[in-house]
């Protein structure tokens, strides 16, 4: 185990670059909530040929729909939900730039090779540990679809918000645990 | 004949929904306390993570997870109750309601599965009822996150593929689950009975204790032999590698017909809540 790199958002190509599978890394900046709605709307939009509703570029997307903030505090309890149902869109918005991503649990070969092509990356965070999570998010806004509840697109920031490396820009996928 | 009130029902279920869902149970801290020492490296830091996500939770009143569920509800009605003063079924939800807003609660439920317009207030709760003798009524409040739930499974076997059968199918569930079921997780299995009951057992299962043993000493071997494979596959917390992969698996078996073996295996992830209380 390496010991924990710090990154600021947005990424650089060179940052992403210099991540591998396995780090342990913390996230400061601004960042992006979508989940499995909020996907599907992105990619209507897509093919509606509208914009998107933030800047791809070098912006991380973290698949997440946190709990109700209650009064005065920034956020409820929040942390990532399964990937692999986002791996139906990912490859397409990998190629648009949306690059960068946090969710838990595995991705499918598409994604990987998408990652690979466009030298994205793809952390990893733990699924459940939600109250913890939550004290890393200073800030949230709603940037779109608020009429989605929960599954709106949020801008958090962060500070310090621990993942790990899942998938590196060359390929390599921590949950790969025979090496094949 | 004793009478219980919906609107006691409905508090109750209001005030198990909050408390399932920001008090993780005794049983699991426990475990991860013992396992936390067996594990090294990124293994012992989520365990760690896991336990002081606990403890942050319960200091500042939030969830343990921001997946509260969908909330299933096993009413054990006693057959000496008399339920009065509206419909028990609108009781549990307005508890589930009321439950959500209040404890600040996610509303992940949609109301057509194709269509998936969000209802906004966490219901309807999925209600199972069970006739018992008595005159109480037991509620449990399980709500369910989808991360685990989505990575269950159902076979129909058949006579011929006996225990090793069984066995493999748990093993092969596991495996596919992988880190998306947020492991340690409890194993839930049901074998026997029909194609829908052995789903019924499975989530009961996922009810019993951690670290208590089947009543029967046939059936109990077959969970402990389960659980030590489970822990060999390498997965591990978060499914980063490690030892502890899972933290029980519990059978709940039922007769069934002379050409069938139906098994379901229903994953339930390392926060496993549910809360139960006697009215
Ligand atoms: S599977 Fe469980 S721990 Fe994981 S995100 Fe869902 S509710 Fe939370």
């Amino acid at each position: 185990m390496s010991k924990i790199k710090e990154i600021t958002t947005p990424l650089s190509p060179e940052v992403i670059a210099s991540l591998k599978c396995g780090d342990m890394v913390c996230i400061t900046g601004s960042i992006y909530t979508g989940r499995d709605a909020a996907h599907q709307r992105m990619m209507d939009m897509l093919a509606a040929g509208c914009d998107m509703p933030f800047d791809f570029t070098g912006n991380i997307i973290f698949y997440a729909g946190p709990t109700p903030a209650p009064p005065g505090m920034a956020t409820g309890s929040i942390g990532p939900t399964t990937a692999g149902r986002m791996d139906a869109f990912a490859p397409e918005l990998i190629a648009h730039g949306l690059r960068i991503m946090i969710g838990k649990g595995l991705r499918n070969n598409a994604v990987k090779q998408a990652i690979t092509d466009h030298s994205g990356i793809y952390f990893a965070g733990v699924g459940g540990i939600a109250a913890l999570m939550s004290q890393c998010v200073k800030n949230v806004e709603v940037v779109a679809f608020e009429d989605l509840g929960t599954e709106a697109i949020r801008r958090l920031e962060v500070e310090r918000l621990p993942v790990i490396v899942a998938i590196d820009n060359k390929g390599n996928d921590i949950y790969n645990r025979n090496g094949t | 004949m004793r009478e219980i009130h919906v609107n006691d029902i409905a508090a109750k279920v209001a005030e198990l929904c909050i408390k399932a869902c920001v008090v993780v149970a005794p049983d699991i801290r426990k475990y991860m306390q013992q396992a936390l020492p067996t594990e090294r490296g990124t293994a012992r830091q989520i365990l760690a993570d896991m336990l002081e996500n606990h403890d942050v939770a319960m200091r500042q009143r939030m969830p343990i997870c921001q997946d509260t569920g969908l909330v299933v509800v096993f009413l054990d009605v006693g057959q000496d109750v008399h339920i009065v003063g509206g419909i028990i079924e609108d009781a549990v939800n307005a508890g589930v309601r009321h439950g959500y807003k209040e404890g600040y609660l996610r509303k992940s439920v949609v109301g057509d599965p194709i269509r998936r317009a969000n209802t906004k207030d966490n219901t309807p709760a999925v209600i199972h009822y069970t006739i018992v003798p008595g005159d109480s009524l037991k509620i449990t409040v399980c709500p369910k996150g989808f991360g685990s739930e989505n990575m269950s499974r159902l076979a129909m076997l058949v006579p011929v593929d006996g225990i090793d059968g069984v066995k493999a199918f748990v093993l092969e569930t596991v495996t596919a689950a992988d880190s998306n079921a947020c492991p340690p997780i409890v194993v839930g299995v049901g074998i026997g009975g029909t194609f829908d009951y052995a789903a019924n057992m499975a989530k009961r299962a996922l009810l019993r204790k951690i670290g208590t043993r089947h009543h029967d000493p046939y059936w109990a071997d077959v969970e402990a032999g389960l659980l030590a494979r489970i822990n060999a596959t390498g997965i591990g917390p978060a499914g980063f590698g490690g030892r502890t992969t899972a933290m029980a698996v519990h059978i709940n078996t039922h007769a069934t017909h002379i050409a069938g073996l139906p098994v379901a295996v229903n994953l339930g992830c390392h926060v496993n809540r549910h809360e139960e209380a006697v009215l």
